[in-house]
């Protein structure tokens, strides 16, 4: 079934709100620490490169009031090295180990009894460094001149894998044309306002640790960080906050700080609570990797693509930490994107470099993959003198299709791409862009429209990050695939239901949503139900895949969710039917009450039949166990491990994103100002609008802050240079054009829910789409992100040359 | 004025949200700090300490400010005003909070507290801002979440219900 949605719903208020509106709040560093909480502050290197000659902490250790200075000596004598998804003699410790790499590394950690305090002492200690050459640019550290990253690893190309999927070489050797361009992805964050958090305890009493941090996910990251404290996983007990200052993926790299903080504190013998700052944030938390890639496609003169070679160099700065390189492979299933190419070679590059270490970001490894496919789709219309739409619809997926296995193996599960196109186009909505154009280019201005369209992928796959091994590697390694969600609902002896469930809170609704699927099954309002998403690892259910990332959710947790809600609702039923004296099969669940479908006056409220289990377990009905907590287990079988020839579902569900944009740059300031944007999606089912576009809007800021203002640079010495945010463009409502959002439903078949991701789409599509824009504006094949009026300013000499 | 030497711990009083309070500070203590660390109001969120992001806005005697830019002796015997503050005892939410929550015009929350007390300054001044007006006020906020529109469709309604539905005409 498919529906057109108008994206207008009734309005929801959310359960989240009453609290953080009243400052009432619970975020990390709002949470009462231990008493005798000592404070840490990391001292971090000005270097890009640097062997660490020595490290004299004896004035800081005099200074009143500190406890420690721990540095990579006492680090490497009690931790390893973090287990990474890729073997490469890359070694990284929570702390810099004889040598820096990038600007801003941990060096050393002075422990307080306040930060201020910890800040004074951090001035007094000396560190003597000799400084290196630095390898900063992506492609110049490929070459065997380069200075190396890390000179153990021999290289800093340290991952390379070449695919072949369908015949690519009898494409190209029929093609009428061979297009091909090369698009540069940069470096970014979307810097969560706040910061990280970490309060670490030890007992050397039972060698365990236990730590407070605001983590995101994916919980495959918790052996990482058990490993290298060199305890068992149930030794190092973390506990996530229940509220979260924005995530985005950057909090899955606060990682290596709970080691770092948790050796504190077993150094010292006291609870050691480290708080980041911006400018340490900036600097050195975590960036999207940056990537270039060269693109090549074999297109009849019709513009149709028969074959497609890509060649994707990725960044990750100066170590790769693990999922990483999770960017590079998370697309691979659905590397052509919403189009029907039957044949494509696909080479991965991972490259190490004297920057900030790289890893999850929203959208991880969309934008860059789009960026490089809907630019050579834009390209490929120029060059062929065709309509960039008419490209778009020749190559486009069929809806007849679906289910469609791509060709490097994803299983898209439902859409109509065409349709959802035509809608976004209709009611005048293309014409009116094309007329604004028209009349922009003959009063002399620079105006452009672009398009993209792209496939949003949902719920990953935990094994395509294995597709970065041989078959025969992973043969030896032992399989990895699948993703199991959970969600748990519990009854309270007066019949009070509670909800909690494997995602970490960061912004995206979770407790209304999972409050709305639950009540709906059992008869109840979403205000009947508590749902309480803290997590434990030490009391909560998880796996690996939990957290909050890769648009799990709708795909995952609300199913498992759905499922535990199901499980009581039936159980309730028998109880129900022994109670009403009715059969099982006639009881229903509605508006608080239980009772017989056939006669509804008899019935009995929820709460009295929902509270049997606790107060009269000998009267359920026989064979049953008690009704008072049901864990849904969610693991969808379409997760199959990459075949013997690298052909991977890497995800779930794929959404369908296409947008559509006019941009005029102002020929004195080099501005570029979004005129229009018009968005559709397809994400299936949506289960709750207002969340819906609330998650749309939120990447449509991201994806434009990409196109137009933000990146992490550095100078050719590898210094750091948006180090504050007055450096860093984060945009503020004024630089945030209206976007008109539409939705197209395509429930997908493969879930009770027909829900797909959304939050993650326009990251994907729109810094390609503006870009695309941009090229159309200035009548220029290049077009570099983000693209500040300095850079227009040189698009524009390029193209009057 | 009062002078304080650098070493010296200082006793800052302050009215906080109607209260008298006060805390033993060092002269170079951040507002921010002390209202979190001493006077357990973490409702007030700390996002960049260098004045840009917002997150951490307070009214000083009526006016907003940004208490990572202001020192805890600078607040002494001023009129302290935070989130905190904005809901009724019984924890109904004022026109402004609930006008957020009936447009969706926050997600993780963070940066919410700063952008509830820059308009409650705003709108104690100018209670019928124009959304030019709006804008600019919250221009000074950074929200990583949102994308903004949302937040500007709740200060427009907050801004109309204290208006009784007055016009409220775009630039």
């Amino acid at each position: 079934m498919q529906t057109k949605n108008s994206g207008t719903a009734k309005k929801v208020l959310r359960k989240e709100d009453a609290s953080l509106l009243s400052g009432r709040g619970r975020y990390a560093d709002d949470l009462p620490a231990p008493v005798g909480t000592l404070h840490a502050h990391a001292v971090r290197s000005p270097h890009a490169h640097a062997e660490i000659v020595r490290v004299d902490a004896q004035k800081a250790l005099a200074h009143d009031g500190v406890w420690a200075v721990i540095t990579g000596d006492d680090v490497r004598k009690l931790s390893d090295p973090f287990l990474t998804a890729v073997k490469v003699a890359a070694p990284q410790w929570a702390l810099a180990v004889e040598r820096v790499r990038y600007v801003g590394e941990p060096v050393a950690l002075v422990v307080a009894e306040s930060r201020y305090v910890a800040e004074d002492a951090a001035e007094l200690i000396d560190i003597e460094y000799a400084p290196l050459a630095a390898a900063l640019d992506p492609q110049a550290a490929c070459d065997s001149a380069a200075p190396l990253v890390h000179p153990e690893a021999k290289t800093n190309e340290v991952s390379v894998r070449a695919f072949r999927y369908g015949d690519t070489e009898a494409a190209f050797a029929k093609a009428d044309r061979v297009i091909a361009m090369t698009t540069e992805f940069p470096r970014l964050s979307f810097t969560p306002i706040e910061c990280y958090v970490v309060v670490a305890q030890h007992n050397p009493a039972e060698g365990s640790y236990d730590v407070l941090a605001n983590f995101q996910g994916p919980f495959s990251i918790h052996p990482v960080m058990a490993r290298s404290l060199r305890v068992a996983g149930p030794k190092l007990r973390l506990r996530i906050p229940p509220d979260s200052g924005g995530s985005f993926g950057i909090k899955l790299s606060v990682f290596p700080y709970v080691v770092l903080i948790a050796l504190a504190a077993r150094m010292t013998g006291r609870p050691v609570k480290w708080v980041e700052d911006r400018i340490e944030h900036l600097v050195a938390a975590s960036s999207g990797p940056n990537r270039v890639t060269r693109a090549e496609a074999a297109v009849t003169k019709d513009g149709r693509i028969l074959g497609l070679r890509l060649d994707q160099l990725e960044d990750y700065g100066a170590f790769l930490r693990a999922p990483m390189p999770g960017p590079l492979y998370r697309m691979q299933g659905s590397v052509t994107g919403a189009y029907d190419i039957a044949n494509v070679d696909v080479k991965n590059r991972v490259v190490l470099t004297n920057k900030m270490p790289s890893s999850l970001i929203r959208g991880f490894g969309g934008p860059q993959l789009y960026l490089a496919l809907e630019r050579l789709v834009q390209h490929i219309a120029v060059e062929l003198h065709l309509d960039p739409l008419d490209v778009i619809k020749r190559n486009l997926i069929p809806g007849q299709k679906f289910p469609y296995r791509t060709a490097a193996g994803a299983l898209y599960d439902s859409g109509d791409y065409w349709r959802a196109i035509e809608i976004a186009l209709g009611e005048g909505r293309l014409d009116e862009l094309k007329r604004r154009r028209e009349q922009a280019r003959a009063n002399g201005r620079i105006y452009g429209i672009g398009f993209a369209a792209i496939v949003e992928p949902a719920m990953s796959n935990m094994g395509y990050l294995s597709t970065v091994m041989s078959a025969q590697a992973r043969d030896r390694a032992g399989p990895k695939n699948g993703a199991v969600s959970m969600a748990r609902v519990n009854i309270d002896p007066l019949g009070a239901v509670t909800v909690t469930a494997d995602v970490t809170v960061q912004g995206q609704s979770h407790e209304t949503v999972l409050a709305q699927i639950v009540a709906k099954e059992l008869g109840l309002a979403p205000d009947d139900i508590e749902v309480i998403l803290e997590l434990d690892t030490a009391k909560d259910q998880w796996s690996i895949a939990a957290g909050t990332y890769s648009s799990r959710f709708a795909s995952g947790t609300a199913v498992a969710a759905h499922m535990a809600a199901a499980q009581m609702r039936d159980k309730l039923k028998s109880i129900g039917a022994k109670q009403l004296n009715v059969l099982p099969e006639d009881v229903e669940l509605a508006g608080g009450k239980i009772r017989s479908r056939s006669n509804p006056d008899n019935a009995l409220p929820f709460g009295r039949i929902a509270a049997t289990s606790h107060w009269s377990p000998v009267m359920l009905p026989e064979t049953m166990a008690p009704a008072l907590s049901e864990t849904g287990v969610w693991t969808p079988p379409e997760l199959a491990p990459p075949t013997h020839d690298d052909r991977i579902n890497t995800s779930f569900t794929y959404g369908f994103v296409f947008d559509m944009c006019g941009v005029e740059i102002d020929p004195a300031t080099y501005q570029v100002r979004v005129d229009r944007y018009v968005s559709m999606h397809d994400a299936g089912r949506i289960l709750n609008a207002t969340i819906a576009d609330g998650q749309i809007r939120g990447a449509f800021a991201q994806g434009v802050a990409a196109a137009l203002y933000e990146e992490f640079s550095y100078n050719e010495e590898g210094a750091f240079l948006s180090g504050t945010f007055a450096d860093y463009l984060v945009p503020t409502v004024s630089e945030i054009p209206e976007v008109e959002i539409l939705h197209y439903e395509s429930p997908s078949p493969l879930t009770p829910l027909g829900a797909k991701g959304l939050a993650e789409g326009n990251c994907m599509s729109t810094p390609a789409c503006i870009a695309n824009a941009i090229a159309d504006a200035l009548g220029v094949e290049n077009v570099t992100l983000p693209a500040t009026p300095r850079r227009i300013h040189a698009m524009l000499e390029s193209g009057r040359k | 004025m009062r002078r304080v030497n650098r070493s010296e711990r200082v006793r800052v009083a302050l009215t906080l949200n109607g209260r008298r309070l006060a805390a033993e500070a060092e002269p170079r203590m951040l507002l921010s700090d002390f209202l979190r660390q001493s006077l357990g109001a973490t409702g007030t969120h700390v996002g960049c300490e260098h004045g840009i992001c917002g997150a951490c806005t307070v009214l000083i005697d009526g006016v907003a400010q940004r208490a990572c830019l202001t020192l805890a002796v600078q607040a002494e015997g001023r009129d302290v005003r935070t989130v905190e503050s904005l809901a009724a005892a019984d924890g109904a939410l004022n026109p402004l909070q609930a006008a957020f929550r009936n447009n969706h015009a926050l997600q993780c929350g963070f940066c919410t507290p700063g952008i509830l007390m820059s308009f409650t300054d705003l709108l104690a001044r100018n209670p019928h801002p124009s959304e030019g007006e709006i804008r600019e006020v919250l221009s000074g906020h950074l929200c990583r979440c949102t994308g903004y529109a949302n937040i500007v469709a709740a200060i427009k309604e907050a801004a109309n219900g204290t208006a009784g539905a007055a016009p409220n005409p775009s630039p």
